[in-house]
């Protein structure tokens, strides 16, 4: 029972309304159920940032973090207990800008843990800066005139670094994203799981996305899946700028650490 | 043997099964000796992190589920290691952390001994709080103080701090290696009760992560129930008061030292390898007037040692800085108290400490 796995007494959460992190809580939680995983051996860690308050309203064993440090805490909770389930949330600041480090280097290890990122291309617990995910022109408390810095592609850095298991799904589709937790917590290795999503608060007031189903409906409409992309796409061909891409980036079996018969 | 493999071994012989590190010079044999060991011991683990950030990060994810971690590094790294200490210490996380102090500020001097990070290990992170801190001045005492030191941070549920430095790391002694160490754990977390509620002394229970407690453990102002809450002041005065006094109500109880004639006129405080010029002076010169108080542990501080001198007319304080624990000591003492703080990277002669003396009797 998904209901289970919820801290109860911690209602009401702090998120604001229209905010696409419940959602995804509430994907990975039925994901974990599906998976038939045991409360008892599971646990959620993050860093600091609107997604890393998610581990506070899950019944399990939790350890809330310094600020992009989750993968490294989870590196070691993992490593002394390969048998544990571990799972990270963490966010576009937390993962990509302090956290970078961590993250390119759990992808390196392939250490066993499932990382769930919400993606909202701004810091939003701090009240909208600019993120190392903020698209080229728009607009943040820290980039008033636009973003002029690239953004990182965060699953296809995971891709790089050495990930066993990476997707890309947003808050819309949220079937699939469900059954992309449950592949990554089924694969040894780093799986990645990067969840585009909205934050009406900080990100679409600022952006012309001030309705949170205004933004929904651009992630439904502007996601392209890759496989058909990369079917129909012309050699050389870039994806439009304001589009991207979803669906699996990488399913492999590269070697692994932290998984019980290794350890 | 070697004071870091020294060092290494203690720690294996009180029963750590987890390190984290990066290599930083000079304490890079600690890690390498831990590398060849833990692999080798059945549920134990070494790895080597990204950086010092990762490592302190680390040993508390290990320390989280029961094992007894540690890392060791120098005074740059430790600079990375102050926010995870912080957190360590909010969460009561029991972990141990090797300093093979080295010249600083920044870089430094890589190969050369010194005592500059006594006040970082006490107030390096942010916030007001607590810890505790060992300093080994032989070969012998950074086996048995590495031992003890897990024993210290399960007990009171705090990063436990092992300060060497350059010269006693890399120090070779022969040493004695006791058939047993002793080995205390944590108090386990009693049924019925909240993780953050402390249960003896001020000190909460442990539920290791896998135990079935389901605890939420935070580096935000937390309740009993390790829950944040994060503007009420009662709650975070309450919180902060009693991180602070679990270490300092047992000041007493923590303090490991030795004294040296007590009824002398002079009396040096030391730590770490400057014990070792006194005790050629006091010991062996046996220079007219001299006494010593060697602090294994220097903080917390024992100021109630202080006064245990019915003679004393002055405090001679030799250490590798600038004069960081003689100002500790002034602020609990009358009598006069004389610095002999040196930086460069050499130890203490027996001559500049026997002039120093001089210079107070023929001022006095």
């Amino acid at each position: 029972m998904r209901e289970d796995w919820i801290r109860s007494d911690r209602l009401p959460h702090i998120y604001c309304a229209g905010c696409g992190n419940g959602t995804i809580i509430n994907c990975v939680l039925e994901a974990v159920d599906n998976c038939g995983i045991n409360r008892e051996e599971t646990v959620f860690l993050s860093g600091i940032g609107c997604s890393s308050r998610a581990p506070g309203y899950i019944y399990t064993d939790s350890l809330h973090t310094t600020h992009g440090r989750a993968l490294a805490f989870a590196t070691g909770v993992k490593m002394a207990r390969p048998d544990l389930n571990v799972v990270v949330f963490t966010g576009d600041g937390d993962l990509a800008a302090i956290g970078g480090n961590h993250f390119i280097h759990a992808c390196r290890r392939n250490i066993d843990i499932t990382v769930v990122c919400m993606n909202n291309h701004i810091y939003g617990m701090t009240g909208g800066q600019g993120s190392p995910t903020t698209p080229i022109v728009r607009t943040s408390t820290t980039t008033p005139y636009g973003a002029e810095e690239t953004p990182f592609d965060l699953a296809e850095l995971a891709v790089a670094a050495g990930a066993n298991y990476v997707a890309r799904w947003t808050s819309y589709h949220v079937k699939e994203l469900t059954k992309a937790v449950e592949t990554g917590l089924n694969t040894p290795g780093f799986a990645l799981i990067e969840v585009r999503c909205q934050c009406p608060t900080s990100y679409g007031r600022r952006n012309k996305y001030r309705d949170p189903v205004d933004y929904i409906a651009y992630l439904r409409t502007h996601a392209i899946l890759r496989d058909r992309w990369i079917r129909t796409a012309e050699p050389g061909e870039e994806v439009p700028s304001d589009s991207f891409l979803i669906g699996e980036f990488i399913r492999r079996s590269r070697s692994v650490m932290g998984v019980p018969h290794e350890a | 043997m070697q004071g870091n493999i020294a060092c290494a071994e203690g720690a294996l012989a009180g029963g750590c099964t987890f390190f984290a590190g990066y290599p930083i010079t000079p304490s890079t044999e600690i890690a390498e000796h831990m590398a060849i060991k833990l692999p080798k011991q059945k549920g134990s683990c070494f790895i080597q992190m990204e950086d010092e950030l990762a490592s302190m990060a680390a040993i508390i994810g290990a320390a989280w589920t029961g094992a007894r971690s540690m890392t060791a590094t120098s005074g740059p790294g430790f600079s990375l290691m102050m926010e995870n200490i912080g957190y360590a210490v909010m969460t009561e996380t029991p972990c141990v952390i090797v300093n093979i102090q080295r010249g600083g500020p920044s870089t430094g001097q890589p190969t050369m001994p010194a005592q500059g990070d006594m006040m970082q290990v006490r107030f390096g992170s942010h916030g007001d709080y607590s810890i505790i801190a060992l300093c080994p001045s032989t070969v012998q005492e950074c086996f048995d103080l590495t031992a003890k030191a897990f024993n210290l941070a399960d007990h009171f549920r705090v990063p436990v701090f092992v300060m060497g430095d350059e010269v006693i790391g890399h120090m070779r002694e022969r040493i004695e290696i006791p058939d047993v160490v002793q080995v205390e754990r944590y108090r386990p977390l009693p049924q019925g009760v909240l993780p953050y509620t402390p249960v003896i002394d001020n000190i909460p229970g442990f539920a290791p992560f896998g135990t079935g407690r389901y605890t939420h453990v935070t580096g935000l102002t937390h309740d009993e129930r390790g829950y944040p809450d994060t503007t009420n002041p009662k709650r975070h005065e309450t919180l902060v008061r009693r991180l602070v006094d679990k270490i300092e109500s047992k000041r007493h109880d923590i303090a490991d030292y030795t004294m040296v004639n007590r009824e002398a006129e002079f009396i040096f405080i030391c730590y770490g390898a400057p014990v070792r010029t006194v005790q050629e002076v006091v010991d062996r010169r046996k220079i007219s007037g001299t006494g010593y108080l060697q602090l294994r542990i220097v903080w917390p501080f024992p100021e109630e040692l202080l006064g245990q001198f019915p003679n004393v007319k002055a405090f001679i304080v030799p250490e590798m800085n600038l004069g960081m624990i003689s100002r500790e000591i002034e602020r609990h003492v009358k009598v006069p108290v004389f610095s002999a703080g040196k930086v460069g990277g050499e130890l203490h002669t027996p001559k500049e400490l026997m002039k120093i003396v001089e210079r107070i009797r023929r001022g006095i």
